[in-house]
Order: C-alpha cells, then structure tokens, then sequence
C-alpha cells in the first residue's frame, strides 16, 4: 500500500479548513493552507511514484466495496499506471505553480478564502477523477470538477455575465454527461463492470467492428461526453465564456488540467475505440474541425483571453485528432506539453492584465516589452513552444501528432499543418499586439471606436456596472482616469511560477512521453519518422510568425485593409461562426418559449395548480363534514370509542374472527 | 329445580368480569362528573384483573396474578396524577363537568 | 358452598357496580366502588389468590378510593347539575351499546371457553400464595417490579409538580 488516498486528501483538507474557517483567517495563513496542502499531495505523488516506479503493470490499491448490485461491482479503487502517473504530475505539480500564482494575483480581491477554498475542491476533485479505477469513480471526479469549473467561473458573481458564463459552461456540460453516463450503462450491460482493466481485458477479446455496432455506440457516447468537458465542436461554446473567471483558474482549470479530463479519458478507453474505426474517424473529424475553427476565430479576437481560450480550443482540437487516428501516445504528449505552454500563456497574459490594471483588450497594449520585461521574457518560451519553433516542447509533440496524422489520412495532415500555421500567426499576433510597437494604453479608444468590434466585451457591462464592485473593467477605467497608466512588473510570486514553467515549455519535450506511457496504452502501429514531414510542420509554424510579424509589425496598416477586403468573411469568423446564436435559435429560444407558454402557463399555472387547489378545497369539504364528529367534548369521544370497541367485537364475534 | 352444580365454572367469572367492564364503559360515556368517569375507569381496571386472576387459576401459574400486582401498582399512580390534574383543572376552570371542558376544540 | 359464595359476592358486585354508575352524587358513586372492590377481593380469594386478595383491600379499597374521598371532600364536588351543554350521543347511545357490548363480550365468552369444561373450586388453586407471588416477583419478574418502583417514584413527582400551588 503507498497510501494513494492520501494525494486527494491534501486539498480536501485545504478546502475543509479554507471553505469553513476562512473568512476568519489572515489572508496569509489562507495562502499557506492553499499552496501547503497542493504542495503536500504533489510532494506525496513524488515519493509514491519514486517507490513504485517501473510501473510496468497498475499500481491499485482497494479502499471499499462501493456499489454491489446484481452482477455490477463497483469498488472504491484508487489506480496508478504510468498514464495515470503523468497526469498526476502535470495537476499536483502546474496546480501548485498556479496556486503560488494565484496568492499574487488574488492579493487584492474580495473572497480571497472562497477563491482558494473553490481551487483546493477543484484539485481534489481532479485527482480523483485522474486516480479512480473505474468509470464511475471517474465520473464523480468529472462532475466535481465541472462543479468547481462552474463556481469559479462565477466567482465574480456580481457581475451577470460571469454568472451567466457559469450557467453556461453547467449546462453546455450537462450534455457531455447525459453522453458519458449512457456510456457508461451500456458498458455496464456490455462488459457487467465499469473497472478500467476488466474492461479493458474484455474488450481486447471483441472482434473490430466494422459497421456500427455496441462497441462504436459505446465510444460515439464516450466522444459526447469528452467533447463536453474538453470543448469540442458543436459543445465548445462554453469555455470561451468561461474566460470571466479570474486567470489563474483559465490557466489551471480551462487550459492545463480540467479539460484535458476528456483527453485523458478518451486515451484510457483506447482499448474500446481501437474496436470501433467508425468511432475513431468520428473523433478525429470533431478534433480536426474543431482545431480549424477555433484557430480562425483566435485570430480575430481582441480580448487576450479569448485569444488564448479559442487556443485552448484548438490544441485540445489537436489532441481529439491524435487520439482519432490512434496516436494516444503523441496525444498525451500534447496533454502534457499543452498544459505547460498553455499555463505559461494564461499566467503571462494574467500578469499582463495584472500589469495593465485589468484590462484586457490588446488594443491598448503595445511596447509592453520595455515594461515588464520578465513577463515578456516567459512567454516569449510559451510562443515559440506554442507556434512549434524547433526542440520547443510544442514541437516535439505536434511532430508526432503530425506524423501519425499524415500515415492516417494525408488530407487531414496537410489541413492540420494549416492550422499549425494560423496558430503561430495568432498567437504571434497576440504577442506583436501586446509587446511589441509603441504603448497604446494612454490614448484609450472609446468603446465603440472600432464599430461592431466591442459588442461582446462591453455590451455585458451597460447593465451590469452600477452595483457592482468586483468588476474588473469598471475598475481599470477608474484607475486609468484616475492617475497616468505606467504598467508595472507583477511580483515575484507570479514570475517565479511563470519562469519554471517557462523552463518545461523549452525543455518538456526531450523526454520521449509516448514511449513513457506505451505499456499503460494498446500497442500502436510503429511509424517510420519521415523527415520531410518535420521540415513542412517547423516551416508551417515560423511562416506563421513571419507573417504575424509583417502584419502587425512590419506593416500595421495591412490588417485593417485586409480585413476590409475580406467584409463578411471576416465578420462571420469575428461572431465565432454564430455557433451562439445558432443555439439561441434553435434550443434556447424555443425551450425558452416553450416553457413560458406551454410549462408554466399552460402545465404549472393551469394543471398543477388546479390540482393542489383542487386537493385544498377538497380536503376543506371534508373537512367540514369531519368537524362535526371533533365536538372536543370527552365524553362524545368516549361514546365512539365505546362504538368502535362494540363494532370490533362484533365482526369479531359474527365473523368467526376468535376460535 | 335442578340441582347446583358442584362448583362453579370458570365461565361465570369471566361473564361478571364482561358485566362490570361494560358497566364502567357505560358509566364513562354517561356521567358527566369528571370524578365519577375516573372511577368508571378504575372499575374497568378491576374487571380485567378479575379476568387475569380466573385465567391464572386455570393456568395454574401466578402469571395473572403479577399482571394484576401491576395493573394495581400502575392505577395507584394514575390515580395520583389523575387526581392532581383533575384537581388542577378544576383550580383553572372551576368546574367538574365533562361537558364544560371542551377546550379540546379550538 | 363455593356456588353459594359466588353467586352472593358476584351479585353484589354488579349491583354496587350499577348503583355507583346511576348515581349523581360522586360520594355515592365512590362508596359503592368501595362495595364492588370489596366483593372482588372475596372473588379472588375464591380463586385462590390470597395474596392480590389482600392488596386488593389495601391498595384499591383502602388507599386509592381513600384518595378518590379526600379529592372529592377536598373539592366540596356535589350532584351533578343538568349542565348546559352535553354530549348527545353519550346520552343516546352510552346504555344501549353497553348493553350491547355486554351481550357481545358474553357471547365471545360462551363461544371460546365452554361452561363446564373449567370449574373452579376453592380448595383446588394451584398458586397464589404469598410464597408463590414473591418469588415470581423477584426471579422472573425482577425487572419490571424495579420498573414499577421508578413508574410509581414518577407519579408521585408528577402529583406534586401538578397540584402545587402555582408562585
């Protein structure tokens, strides 16, 4: 036994002491139980996995019987292989960077406790969902993590639309997990266990399904429900939304961690997908329309969280594709080398925000460089990991992804070297806007300057300011009127974390993950490593710069010209392709409609309450006839009992009832 | 006329014991002194024991006996708490009529 | 002699018994208790049991209905008057299912145990000795006997929580 129980427990303990004592605490003694406790349980996956390292076969340890029900038995099982190992890594050990970070860029917020408090539950909930043996057990780690996902993004709960973006990201997510737990019943009826290796073992049995069969149903539900938590098309609208959250949570949870739980879960059941092509074309379809789409909106963006949140989108794109053509290995890889870029870009674009006194329209940035140079400097090694500069971390496992997409199909691989390309140029564009050229934060725009371009940064805002305190921007303009807007460097707690992390998006990728993890996943088909294709996807991503820099550098007034020519084009990818207002049209307004005329009026207000009045004044009717036996004098009752003793023992003695 | 019967049969002690429970019912139901109703009550505490001891004797045992050594010793005690209600609410609503104590009803 | 005995000591019980429920005056009611109890306490000893016999006398008739006299002295209770309200089905109905029950209860009894299959003779009690009663009372019955002491501690506490005059 190595204790596994007690990864998990660390933060519940921080969640426990923080949710329920915090607001009496000092704000310094919240941020040693928060960064204490994640710390404790990273230190804890280091000496367990130091012990139980070769970890060529499952580590599992059996706490309980959970659920014994007929044939099902559902253990409390806690499990590490080495896929479960590397996750383990990337959460305990970015979830403590991000925390370090987060004491910095909380500082000065309202509900300090409750941030920390929210962030410790979201850490448990992720390791058990990452240690769980079985689907079930998974399952409750997925819905605590969309909980917690759910209560961080409404952390600035005052503000409508951060509730609104909440709502949203809640109920976009129900819908993978309507997928999931169908899932997961007819892998119960299937394999009559929900335990990863049984499952595992019996499907390896199953002969590959060719036409659509259990099997591929059991996986299309599957691809449902991790479309839903990692954000892919048509269930990616939530996580752009999800952006109102406070950084440090876009960064841990909607970048490096929660939503790679899809990733991670698609990879665990590979066994069942590789039975089932059907299934897996359909997952790298998704992943490749999704890894376009994203990229394209993410160039057109100005909020630098949206930027990177449509980025997200589209890496996680990449990963669905890698699984999709039965790369689990590279995909994983790109899990882990995501999770650091990304990180980096959300904590880098935090401490830009930070700087700039929360603002977060790339408009008025610019020459930040000579600013906060550190910052620069940190992502900096996120760009060029992210836009696949070689022997970056980003490079190394978009090769491999690249690779195996191009032995699966050569047109996917040459649309994905495309999209490798407008992901350099984007996020180029991100960091030309931002540091480069000259600061534009003194002359701000008015809102509306650009035309249609603020409707959805600032058309929240108009009803929403006036009571409401936490909100970011309504500050920041106060500051900005207020004194002169000189950014300054963000503390050290938050460069230290973004220098290590710096480190692992240069160097992460040395290490061979996807030969790491080979005996934790199904064998795969060994591909010879053509060098060509590595020359194409390293030119796709420096073009990409290059024409970034050209763009937004070297000429700035092309965009608009660009952008001018291309009209509608343009508009159609600015509006997310209107996939928002499709759903608006097609699901909210309809059920919207139909609930006010049909549910509430017709089924609430007409059936339900005629039927509770109905049962009030029938009971009244009775009521009135009944008073007339509780007259409340003793003796009248004494007389009934005297009746009803008399009637007993005559059924008793007419009836034969007695011997 | 027949001649008696050599004894008694046990029969006759459980219809005497019927006869006076069901007086004591009746007297529950028709007197109206709150008093009177509670002595009601206790001549159909005495009926049942009457029944418990013809039993016991046709048993043999002196299980009837103890149930009525109980039944005794648990009427003691109602009698004192009765009465101290009873002595209670006569101090409150200065009356001993049933029918007048009907707060029972709001 | 046993018919004899039981006949005269039933027959005073029923009349005392009718006498104490069709009197008005709650004295009366209560000394004509005092004859039923009496007489049973004669009935129990017919069947044998000495020992309730004599509880019988001393607890009902001597300590509870001595208590019943005191309340009723105490509370200077006389006839009852017609009062103004009363219940109308006590009225109607109290005799009539009385008798009815009676006739049931007699019925029953006739049906389950036949008249002659039991006859009770004086000299025939197998138990109810004083002998007998205690050493049931302390063997098996231990504890509710110990039960009892805590019921019977309870009520007199309850009596004097109740009567005390209110401060």
């Amino acid at each position: 036994m190595q204790q596994l129980w007690l990864i998990p427990l660390f933060p519940l303990i921080g969640f426990l002491i923080n949710g329920l004592f915090g607001r009496k605490l000092p704000k310094s003694a919240i941020s040693l139980v928060a960064v204490g406790t994640v710390v404790a349980s990273f230190l804890w996956v280091l000496k367990t996995l130091s012990a139980i390292m070769p970890l060529e076969t499952p580590h599992i340890e059996t706490y309980a019987t959970w659920i014994q029900s007929g044939f099902v038995n559902i253990p409390f099982e806690f499990a590490v292989d080495r896929l479960t190992a590397v996750m383990l890594l990337v959460v305990t050990g970015i979830g403590s960077l991000i925390h370090v970070y987060a004491t910095g860029y909380m500082a000065e917020e309202d509900g300090y406790y409750r941030f920390f408090a929210y962030l410790n539950l979201f850490m448990f909930f992720m390791l058990t969902l990452v240690l769980g043996n079985n689907y079930l057990l998974l399952f409750v780690g997925w819905e605590g993590v969309g909980l917690c996902s759910y209560l961080l993004i409404g952390f600035y709960y005052l503000k409508n639309s951060a509730s609104t973006a909440g709502n949203k990201a809640f109920i976009v997510n129900r819908v993978g997990d309507f997928g999931f737990s169908l899932a997961m019943f007819l892998i119960v009826i299937q394999f009559k266990t929900l335990t990863f290796q049984d499952v595992m073992k019996q499907a390896a049995q199953v002969p590959v399904e060719h036409a659509v069969g259990m099997m591929t149903v059991i996986c299309l539900l599957l691809l449902v429900g991790a479309a839903g938590k990692s954000a892919q098309v048509p269930l990616h609208v939530w996580l752009p939304d999800a952006m109102e959250g406070p950084t440090p949570v876009s960064a841990l949870i909607h970048a490096a961690t929660m939503v790679t739980a899809g990733v991670y879960m698609t990879c665990r059941s590979a066994t069942i997908f590789l039975k089932a092509p059907i299934a897996m074309e359909a997952v790298a379809i998704v992943g490749l329309i999704t890894a376009v789409l994203a990229a394209t909106i993410g160039m057109t963006q100005w909020d630098i969280k949206k930027v990177f949140a449509y980025s997200t989108i589209s890496q996680l794109g990449y990963m669905f594709l890698a699984a999709g053509v039965g790369a689990f290995g590279p995909a994983m890889w790109h899990v882990v080398t995501h999770a650091f870029f990304k990180a980096l870009l959300f904590l880098g674009a935090g401490a830009v925000i930070y700087s700039m006194h929360h603002e977060q329209d790339m408009r008025h940035m610019g020459g930040l460089r000579k600013y906060i140079p550190i910052t620069f400097g940190t992502l900096a090694c996120a760009w060029i990991a992210i836009a696949g500069v070689p022997l970056t971390s980003g490079w190394f496992s978009k090769e491999a992804i690249l690779g195996a997409v191009y032995h699966h199909s050569p047109i996917m691989y040459w649309i994905a070297v495309l999209t490798a390309m407008v992901t350099a140029f984007y996020v180029s564009r991100s960091m030309f806007l931002t540091f480069f050229g000259e600061f534009r934060g003194a002359a701000v725009p008015a809102a509306g300057h650009h035309g249609h371009g603020d409707e959805d940064d600032h058309g929240h805002d108009d009803h929403g300011h006036a009571v409401e305190k936490h909100d970011d921007r309504a500050h920041a303009v106060a500051h900005n009127a207020a004194h002169d807007t000189e950014p300054h460097e963000a503390p050290f707690v938050m460069w230290g974390p973004l220098a290590v992390l710096a480190a692992l998006s240069i160097v992460g990728g040395f290490f061979d993950l996807p030969h790491f993890l080979e005996p934790a996943l199904p064998p795969a088909e060994h591909v010879a490593h053509e060098a060509w294709l590595e020359i194409v996807g390293s030119a796709a991503g420096i073009l990409g710069i290059v024409i970034a820099h050209i763009m937004y550098v070297a000429k700035p007034e092309m965009p608009d010209a660009l952008t001018a020519k291309l009209g509608g084009l343009y508009r159609l990818v600015y509006d997310k392709y209107r996939v928002d207002e499709a759903y608006d049209l097609t699901i909210v307004d309809p059920l919207i409609g139909g609930s006010r005329s049909f549910l509430w009026k017709g089924l609430d207000a007409g059936l339900i309450d005629g039927m509770v009045n109905g049962a009030g004044s029938t009971a009244r009717l009775v009521g009135g006839f009944a008073r007339w036996i509780q007259t409340g004098n003793m003796r009248t009752y004494g007389a009934w009992v005297l009746v009803g003793a008399v009637a007993v023992l005559a059924y008793l003695g007419i009836g034969g009832g007695v011997r | 006329m027949p001649p008696a019967p050599p004894a008694v049969p046990l029969t006759a002690y459980l219809i005497v014991s019927a006869i006076l429970f069901s007086l004591g019912a009746i007297g529950f139901v028709i007197r109206k002194n709150v008093i009177t109703m509670f002595m009601c009550i206790e001549l159909m505490l005495n009926a049942i024991n009457l029944s418990f001891v013809a039993f016991s004797y046709k048993h043999g045992t002196v299980d009837g006996h103890l149930f009525t050594f109980f039944v005794m010793v648990v009427a003691a005690a109602e009698a004192a708490v009765g009465l101290a209600i009873i002595l209670t609410v006569y101090k409150n609503r200065n009356t001993l009529m049933a029918d007048d104590i009907d707060s029972l009803k709001l | 002699m046993d018919t004899l005995l039981f006949a005269l000591f039933a027959g005073i019980a029923i009349l005392s018994a009718v006498v104490m429920i069709m009197q008005r005056h709650p004295v009366s009611s209560a000394l004509a208790l005092v004859g039923v109890m009496g007489s049973l306490a004669i009935l129990y000893l017919l069947l044998g049991a000495t020992f309730i016999a004599a509880a019988q006398l001393i607890v009902y008739a001597g300590a509870i209905m001595v208590l019943f006299l005191f309340v009723i002295m105490l509370l200077n209770a006389g006839a009852e008057p017609k009062p103004l309200r009363q219940s109308f089905l006590a009225r109607a109905l109290g005799f009539p299912l009385g008798i009815a029950l009676i006739a049931i209860l007699g019925f029953l009894i006739q049906r389950t145990v036949p008249p002659d299959s039991v006859v009770v003779r004086f000299a025939d009690a197998k138990a109810g000795s004083p002998q007998d009663i205690g050493r049931a009372l302390f063997t098996q019955y231990l504890l509710p006997f110990e039960v009892t002491s805590v019921l019977v501690l309870i009520a007199i506490l309850g009596a004097v929580v109740l009567a005390r005059k209110e401060t």
